[in-house]
C-alpha cells in the first residue's frame, strides 16, 4: 500500500531533515528571482556560470507579488535566506539607505560599471553608491498593430498625444471580432495599474504629493487622468480590463486581440517573437503619449540583482552578478537566441552595437528610457523621486490600496469621483500614520 | 437496503449522480487534459476537448525550469513528518481524554480547536523572527513542527471521537484480567484504533500537503515543497495555460493518487467518527 | 454507542495521573503555539513598528488599535469575511445534503462517482484558485466565456463584476466534498426501517426528508459547520491569487496581510491580528454553544 510506504519514507525523511537541513555547501548561492521571461532564460544558462566558477546556484523563482513579500520579510528581519535578491528601482534606494544591501562599488574593471545607462545607475543608487546591478531596464512605450492602424486609415506618429491615441483606439476597436483598440493595465497593485496611472498622470500635470507631502488626489489633474483612462478602456478596451496586468495584456496582444498596448519596453521582444506571438510581424512602436505639458507617460524601471548585507557568500554573489549583468552574458544570449532576445535597457554599449541597432525596437526603447526623468517627473514640483512611484517606504502599501479603488472605478463599481475621494482619504490617513 | 427499487429509477439516479460527479470533477479533468495540449490548442476557440495532438512538451518545459523531484520529496517529508509527529503526540492525549475524562475534558478539546482560529497572517512576523533565532528558516524540520502544531487539534479531535467508540467493556475485561495501563494500550486499544489512526493520518497528510501559507513563507530553496513550486507559475507569461496545467497536474497528482487508492480509509476519516 | 463514561468509575488514581501525563505534551505544545506568537503580536500591536523606517520606534499606546478600527477598510472587511464564511457554509451544506441523498441511492458505479465527488478536496487552494481564475473565469479565454459566447451572451467578467460570488464558488467547490462525505455517512447510518415505515404510511418524500432525515443529520451538519468555519475564517490563497482583495473581496485576514506586507506597518497589522483573534473567538463562542449542545456524546 502506497500509504505505508510513504510513512516509511517519512520516517527516513525526518532523519534526513534533521541532519541535512542546516548544512549548506560552501560554494552554493541562493537567488530569489521573479518568473519573468528573461529571468527564466538566465536560469537555463546557469550551468555555464557553474562550469566557469565552480559555484552552484539555487534558484527560488516566484511570481512577482509573492517574491516581493518574501524578500521584504527576509530583508527587514535579516533572515539571511538569500545571497542575491531580484529587486527593482523602488526598493533599492530605500533598502540601500537602511544599510541592508552590500554596496556594489568594487566591481571589476572588465565589468565596466560606467557602461550602465546613467538613468538606470541613478535609479539603483543611494547617495551616489550603486546598490543593485540592472539585469534589464525598461521604460514604457506604445506597441501597436501596423495592419490594424492601416485598416483604420491611420498612421502612428513617433510621439503621439493622448488625444490621438484615444481616437486611434476607438477607430480600431471591433468587438465582434474580439479586437480591442487599446489594452492597458487595470489590475490593482502599485506595480500594476498604479505604475501605469502614475506615469500617465505625469503627462496630465498631476502629482502624488505637493512639496509639503499633502496628497493631491483632489486635484483636477487627477480627475482628468482617471476620467480619460476609464472612458478610454470602457469604450475601446478588452472585457475585464480591471483584472489585466502586464502578463494578461501580453497574452492578449500576442493573441492579436489588442490594437495598441502601452506597457513595458521589454515586452517588445515577446510580441515580436514568432514562437510566442501570432502578430510578430505586424507590430510597430512609438513613444508613450503626452499632453503637450512636457512629461510623457512613460516610466522607468529596472529589475536588478542586489546582495543583502550579512550574507556569507558575498564574494560568490558578486561573481554571479558580474556574470549575469555583464557584457559577456549579453553576447552569450545573442549567440544562442538572437540579438532581439538579449536583456535590454541596462548598458550603453548594447545600444552602440550595430547588431543590436538592427533590432526594430532598439531605438524606441532607448529613446523611451532616455526621456524618463525620475528626479523631475512631474509638471509641478514634487518632494519625491521616481516616475511611476514615490520612493518612500509607505508608497507600495498606499498605492496598492489606491489601485484597488481605481480598479473598482474602471470596473464601474464606483464613480471616478468616489474613487478619487477614497484615494485622497487613504493616502492622507497612511501618511499621517507614518508621521509626515 | 430492503427497499425495492425500480430499474427505471435506478437508471435515473445513476444518470443524475454521474452527471453531478463529472461536473464536480470537470475542472480537474480539464486541467489534466490541457496539460497535454500545445499552448495554441489550450486557448483555441471554440475549446478543444479531446481532439488534439497529445504532447508531453509542457511537462518537459516545467521540469527543465524547476527540479520537480526535490519539491515533491520536500512535500512528502514535510506532510508525512508532521502527520507522524502529530499522531505520536496526539494518541496519548486523545486516549486519556476518551477513557479517563474529567469535567474539563470537553473544554480542553474545544480550546484546542480554537487555537486553529488564530489568523496565520497576524503572526507571520513573530514567527519569522522566532525561526531566525532558532535557525529553522528553510528547514524541513521547522516546517514539520509548524504544520504538526497547526493540525494537532484536528488530529486529537478525530482520534478522540474514534477512541470513544471503542467499547468500555473491553477495557473493563482487560483490567479484570490484570492488564496494566501499558498492555491495555498496546494489546487492547491499539489494534482496535488502527483504522481510526490510519484515516486520521490520511486526512492530515492531505491538509499538510495543501498548506500554502507557512510552507511558502518559511522556505527558500532547500525545504520548499510543491506549494512553492506552483508559486513560480502563478502569473501568466504570455501563453501559459498548458504550462500552468502541467505544473498544476504535477502538484496535485501525487495526493490525488494517494487519495484515490486509500479512499475507504479517508472516507472514514472525513466522518470524524462523530456522526455514526 | 456503549457508554464510555462507565470507565470513569473504574479509573484508578494511578491512571488519572497517567492520563494527565499523557495529555501534557499536547497541551503544553498547543499552549506554547498559542501563547508565544500571541504575546509577540500583542507586544507589536502597542509599538510603532515600521521595518522600512528602521524598526521599532517606541510605544504607541492604543494608536494602532484606533487607527485599524477607524480605517475605512475595517468594517467592510469584517462584513466580507462573514459573507464568505456564511456563503460557503450555506452552499456546501445545502448541496452537500442533496448530493449525499443522491449518492445514497443505489446506483451503478457508486465507488467511481464517490471518487469524482471527493477529488476537489485533494487540490491545493493555490492550484484550484489558479485553475478557476485562468481556465474558467477568464473573460476572454475562459471556458465560461466560451460557453456564454456559444449561447450568444456577453461573457461575464467574473472576478470583477461578481468577484465575491466567484470566490465563494471556488471555495465552495473545494469544500463541497468534505460536507458531502460527512453527510453521506450520516445518512447511511439512518435507520432504514424507520424510513420504510414512514413510506408505508404514505408520507410523501419531502415530508420524510424534512421530519426524519434532516433531524438525524443535525449533528453531522454541526460537524461540517464547525470544521469548515475554522478553515474558512483564514482563507487566503484564493483571494491572493484571484483579486488580491480588490472589488470588495478583502477579508479581515487579507487586510491584515496588506497592512503587514504591503504597508510594512507591523504595529498596525498586529493590532488587526488582535481584532481578528477577537472576531474568531466571537465566532468560536457562538459555534461552541451550538456544538456543545449538539456534539455531546
Amino acid at each position: 500500500m502506497s500509504f505505508k510506504r510513504s510513512l516509511l519514507n517519512t520516517a527516513v525523511g525526518i532523519g534526513f531533515a534533521a541532519g541535512l537541513a542546516s548544512v549548506t555547501a560552501a560554494e552554493t548561492i541562493t537567488i530569489a528571482t521573479v518568473n519573468n521571461g528573461d529571468m527564466i532564460r538566465m536560469q537555463g544558462y546557469t550551468n555555464q556560470f557553474t562550469a566557469e566558477t565552480g559555484i552552484d546556484v539555487e534558484w527560488v523563482t516566484l511570481e512577482e507579488n509573492v517574491l516581493r513579500q518574501r524578500v521584504t520579510t527576509d530583508i527587514t528581519t535579516k533572515g539571511g535566506q538569500f545571497d542575491i535578491m531580484t529587486i527593482g528601482m523602488y526598493e533599492t534606494p530605500i533598502w540601500g539607505a537602511q544599510g541592508w544591501l552590500v554596496p556594489l562599488d568594487d566591481l571589476s574593471a572588465e565589468y565596466d560599471v560606467a557602461d550602465i545607462l546613467p538613468a538606470m545607475a541613478g535609479g539603483l543608487s543611494y547617495e551616489g553608491t550603486l546598490y543593485a546591478a540592472p539585469f534589464y531596464g525598461e521604460s514604457s512605450m506604445i506597441m501597436y498593430r501596423t495592419d490594424l492602424m492601416e485598416a483604420a486609415g491611420l498612421e502612428m506618429p513617433d510621439a503621439p498625444t493622448w488625444e490621438y491615441i484615444g481616437q486611434a483606439a476607438r477607430a480600431m476597436t471591433d468587438r465582434d471580432n474580439e479586437i480591442y483598440g487599446i489594452c492597458l493595465r487595470g489590475k490593482a497593485g502599485w506595480g500594476e495599474n498604479m505604475a501605469f496611472l502614475t506615469a500617465t498622470s505625469n503627462a496630465f500635470g498631476a502629482r502624488w504629493f505637493d512639496e509639503e507631502w499633502n496628497a493631491q488626489f483632489d486635484s483636477e489633474a487627477w480627475a482628468n487622468t482617471l476620467n480619460f483612462y476609464v472612458d478610454l478602456l470602457n469604450e475601446a478596451g478588452p472585457p475585464g480590463a480591471s483584472n489585466n496586468g502586464f502578463n494578461e495584456n501580453l497574452s492578449l496582444f500576442q493573441q492579436g486581440k489588442c490594437g495598441m498596448w502601452i506597457d513595458a519596453t521589454v515586452a517588445a521582444s515577446f510580441v515580436t517573437n514568432p514562437n510566442d506571438s501570432a502578430v510578430a510581424d505586424k507590430v510597430g512602436f512609438a513613444l508613450a503619449p503626452d499632453n503637450g505639458l512636457g512629461p510623457r507617460s512613460n516610466w522607468l524601471w529596472a529589475w536588478a540583482l542586489a546582495i543583502p548585507a550579512g550574507t556569507n557568500n558575498e564574494a560568490e554573489a558578486k561573481q554571479f552578478i558580474e556574470w549575469a549583468t555583464g557584457k559577456a552574458y549579453i553576447e552569450l544570449v545573442a549567440a544562442n537566441e538572437g540579438w532581439a532576445n538579449v536583456p535590454p535597457g541596462a548598458r550603453t554599449s548594447l545600444y552602440e552595437n550595430p547588431n543590436y541597432q538592427a533590432v526594430p525596437f532598439a531605438k524606441m526603447t532607448l529613446d523611451s528610457i532616455l526621456s524618463a526623468n525620475p528626479l523631475n517627473p512631474t509638471v509641478d514640483p514634487v518632494p519625491y523621486v521616481g516616475v511611476q512611484f514615490a520612493a518612500i517606504p509607505e508608497f507600495s502599501g498606499i498605492a496598492t490600496e489606491v489601485g484597488q479603488e481605481f480598479s473598482a472605478a474602471l470596473a464601474g463599481q464606483q464613480t471616478v469621483e468616489a474613487a478619487l475621494a477614497k484615494a485622497q482619504a487613504i493616502t492622507t490617513d497612511a501618511m499621517e500614520a507614518a508621521g509626515y | 437496503m430492503a427497499r425495492a427499487i425500480s430499474p427505471q429509477r435506478k437508471f435515473l439516479t445513476t444518470g443524475a449522480a454521474w452527471a453531478v460527479g463529472l461536473l464536480i470533477f470537470f475542472p480537474i479533468l480539464w486541467t489534466i487534459l490541457t496539460s497535454f495540449k500545445t499552448e495554441a490548442q489550450a486557448i483555441a476557440s471554440p475549446p478543444i476537448f479531446l481532439n488534439f495532438d497529445w504532447t508531453l512538451e509542457n511537462y518537459a518545459v516545467v521540469q527543465e525550469r524547476s527540479n520537480y523531484v526535490r519539491f515533491l520529496m520536500n512535500s512528502i517529508i514535510i506532510a508525512g513528518g508532521s502527520t507522524l509527529l502529530g499522531v505520536i503526540i496526539a494518541v496519548p492525549a486523545a486516549w486519556s481524554m476518551a477513557f479517563v475524562p474529567s469535567k474539563r475534558t470537553k473544554d480542553i478539546l474545544l480550546w484546542m480547536l480554537s487555537t486553529k482560529m488564530l489568523p496565520a497572517v497576524g503572526v507571520l512576523y513573530p514567527m519569522y523572527l522566532i525561526f531566525i533565532k532558532l535557525g529553522l528558516l528553510d528547514t524541513r524540520t521547522g516546517l514539520v513542527v509548524v504544520l504538526m502544531l497547526i493540525n494537532l487539534p484536528i488530529i486529537i479531535w478525530m482520534l478522540y471521537t474514534y477512541f470513544k467508540e471503542i467499547p468500555g467493556e473491553i477495557l473493563e475485561a482487560a483490567r479484570m484480567d490484570g492488564a496494566n495501563l501499558r498492555s491495555e494500550i498496546l494489546y487492547v486499544l491499539t489494534p482496535m484504533a488502527i483504522p481510526g489512526i490510519a484515516s486520521t493520518m490520511l486526512l492530515n497528510f492531505i491538509l499538510a500537503w495543501n498548506e500554502a501559507f507557512w510552507t511558502l513563507n518559511l522556505t527558500a530553496a532547500q525545504a520548499a515543497p510543491l506549494t512553492a513550486f506552483i508559486a513560480s507559475y502563478s502569473s501568466p507569461e504570455g501563453l501559459f495555460y498548458a504550462k500552468l496545467s502541467a505544473a498544476s497536474t504535477m502538484a496535485i497528482a501525487p495526493i490525488l493518487i494517494l487519495g484515490w487508492f486509500s479512499q475507504k480509509q479517508l472516507v472514514r476519516g472525513l466522518t470524524f467518527g462523530a456522526v455514526k | 454507542m456503549p457508554p464510555a463514561r462507565k470507565v470513569i468509575d473504574m479509573a484508578t488514581k494511578a491512571s488519572r495521573s497517567a492520563a494527565r501525563i499523557m495529555m501534557a505534551p499536547a497541551v503544553v505544545l498547543l499552549l506554547g503555539w498559542m501563547l508565544v506568537p500571541l504575546t509577540m503580536t500583542v507586544w507589536f500591536s502597542f509599538r510603532t513598528y515600521l521595518p522600512l523606517r528602521g524598526g521599532d520606534q517606541g510605544f504607541a499606546g492604543f494608536q494602532n488599535y484606533a487607527r485599524f478600527l477607524t480605517s475605512s477598510a475595517f468594517w467592510p472587511s469584517v462584513y466580507t469575511t462573514l459573507l464568505i464564511v456564511g456563503g460557503v457554509l450555506v452552499i456546501t451544506v445545502c448541496l452537500g445534503v442533496l448530493l449525499a441523498i443522491l449518492l445514497d441511492q443505489p446506483i451503478w458505479g457508486q465507488g467511481v462517482v464517490r471518487i469524482l465527488v471527493i477529488a476537489p478536496f485533494f487540490v491545493m487552494p493555490t492550484v484550484s484558485a489558479l485553475v478557476w481564475k485562468n481556465m474558467f473565469m477568464d473573460p476572454v479565454n475562459g471556458l465560461f466565456a466560451h460557453l456564454f459566447k456559444f449561447f450568444g451572451a456577453q461573457p461575464v467578467v467574473w472576478l470583477t463584476d461578481a468577484a465575491l460570488p466567484s470566490i465563494i464558488l471556488i471555495v465552495s467547490w473545494q469544500w463541497l466534498p468534505f460536507a458531502t462525505l460527512i453527510l453521506l455517512t450520516a445518512i447511511q447510518s439512518l435507520d432504514s426501517e424507520q424510513l420504510e415505515a414512514a413510506e408505508m404510511d404514505g408520507a410523501p418524500a419531502l415530508k420524510r426528508f424534512w421530519f426524519i432525515a434532516l433531524p438525524h443529520l443535525g449533528r453531522a451538519i454541526t460537524v461540517v459547520i464547525l470544521i469548515q468555519t475554522i478553515f474558512l475564517l483564514s482563507i487566503f490563497a484564493e483571494i491572493f491569487v484571484t483579486t488580491q482583495g480588490a472589488f470588495d473581496t478583502r477579508t479581515l485576514t487579507y487586510l491584515i496581510f496588506q497592512r503587514i506586507t504591503d504597508s510594512q506597518n507591523i504595529g498596525l497589522g498586529s493590532a488587526g491580528g488582535v481584532y481578528a483573534i477577537i472576531l474568531a473567538n466571537i465566532v468560536a463562542v457562538f459555534l461552541m454553544r451550538i456544538v456543545g449542545k449538539n456534539l455531546d456524546a
